[in-house]
């Protein structure tokens, strides 16, 4: 089993590392094409949402506490950031809400 | 004799301590630092965090120290935890890190230039290149532009060192305490949420939103759990491309 563990974290510092070395390995010396320029730009909004989504997806709506605790502490998390912008008092806000919530007995 | 010189030269410069002198070393030292404070505090409660998680998933502690130093990427690092506890396949490892850190693919293009003049440091200014060192090198400015390079590597060093010790203090305690982390792994969803809110700050076209939410959508019906975001995010991607030239103005 640590034989696993130590063979998908060495494939994903290695695709890490590769994400991070493509500028340097493709367009060192000329100018990047259009196309990703634009992807630059649009594509991380586009892979947030769909990051928030994966994480909530999992949620279930259909029986109590039909995903509330998920979805009003992702809202309050949202909420805490646009308010103060501090990442760290948005994430432990939401997380410490979502902890609590999970345990109360409704 | 001139090649010599150069040869000399280049290696000094690479020796920035010996060069610059102790006390120059240490101001740009404390300048770094200084600029560095807000990772440190973030870095080692979400490392701990982390820690905190992988344990609790029933991983041995150490693997969490061994992904700071390796992996060193904060969500692709906690994606990882939930793949091996479900003891998913290599090559749906490889390619979910490779979708999850697609975006830091576009972070070296306004820094090719800065890194260029690396020298020996570039290899690991490119490796410790996350959401958050990426910040601060394109905003933080060195003492002088000269320091430029070792500014930059102490940097890098310093975050890198912040998130070993959150994620070795979170897997020890993790690993020795009874504690309930139940709900921990909610830290994740928390940064998404945290990082979205900060995508819509800078951009502002909603496009890219609507898209997600439609490819979001479309996954959700048609395919399971398991591939739901490389699914998505390939719809996403096409769908993005073909609607180019109406977003782009």
């Amino acid at each position: 089993m640590i034989r696993y563990y130590l063979l998908v974290i060495a494939v994903m510092t290695i695709v890490t590392v590769f994400t991070r070395a493509v500028p340097f390995l493709f367009f060192s010396g000329r100018k990047p094409p259009q196309w990703l320029d634009y992807l630059q730009k649009f594509m991380p909004p586009a892979v947030m949402t769909l990051l928030v989504f994966n994480a909530l997806k999992d949620v279930s709506f259909a029986e109590a506490p039909y995903g509330l605790p998920a979805l009003g502490a992702a809202l309050i998390t949202a909420l805490l950031h646009l308010w103060k912008r501090n990442v760290l008092l948005s994430i432990a806000g939401g997380t410490a809400v979502y902890m609590l919530a999970i345990r109360l007995p409704l | 004799m001139r090649a010599r010189a150069a040869v000399s030269w280049k290696k000094i410069s690479q020796m920035p301590s010996k060069v610059f002198g102790k006390a120059r070393f240490g101001g740009i030292f404390a300048a770094a630092f200084k600029a560095s404070v807000p990772v440190l505090l973030g870095y080692t409660t979400i490392g701990f965090a982390f820690g905190l998680v992988l344990t609790g998933a029933g991983l041995p502690w150490w693997l969490s120290p061994v992904m700071a130093l390796s992996v060193y990427a904060g969500a692709a690092q906690f994606m990882g935890v939930g793949l091996m506890a479900a003891h998913a396949g290599i090559a749906e490892a490889a390619l979910l890190t490779l979708l999850m850190n697609a975006r830091h693919a576009v972070y070296g293009l306004s820094l090719l230039e800065e890194f260029s003049k690396a020298g020996k440091a570039k290899p690991y200014l490119i490796f410790g290149l996350t959401d958050e060192t990426y910040g601060l090198l394109t905003t933080v400015k060195p003492p002088t532009p000269a320091d430029q390079t070792v500014f930059h590597t102490i940097i890098t060093g310093l975050n890198q060192f912040y998130w070993f010790l959150g994620c070795t203090a979170g897997g020890l305690i993790g690993s020795s305490l009874p504690f309930d982390t139940k709900g921990l792994d909610f830290a994740l969803t928390a940064l998404f949420v945290v990082l979205l809110v900060e995508q819509m700050k800078t951009v502002k076209t909603a496009a890219p939103y609507l898209l997600a939410i439609a490819s979001a959508i479309l996954a959700l019906i048609f395919v399971s759990g398991r591939n739901f975001l490389l699914v998505s995010l390939a719809l996403a991607s096409c769908l993005l491309l073909l609607f180019r030239k109406r977003i782009h103005q």
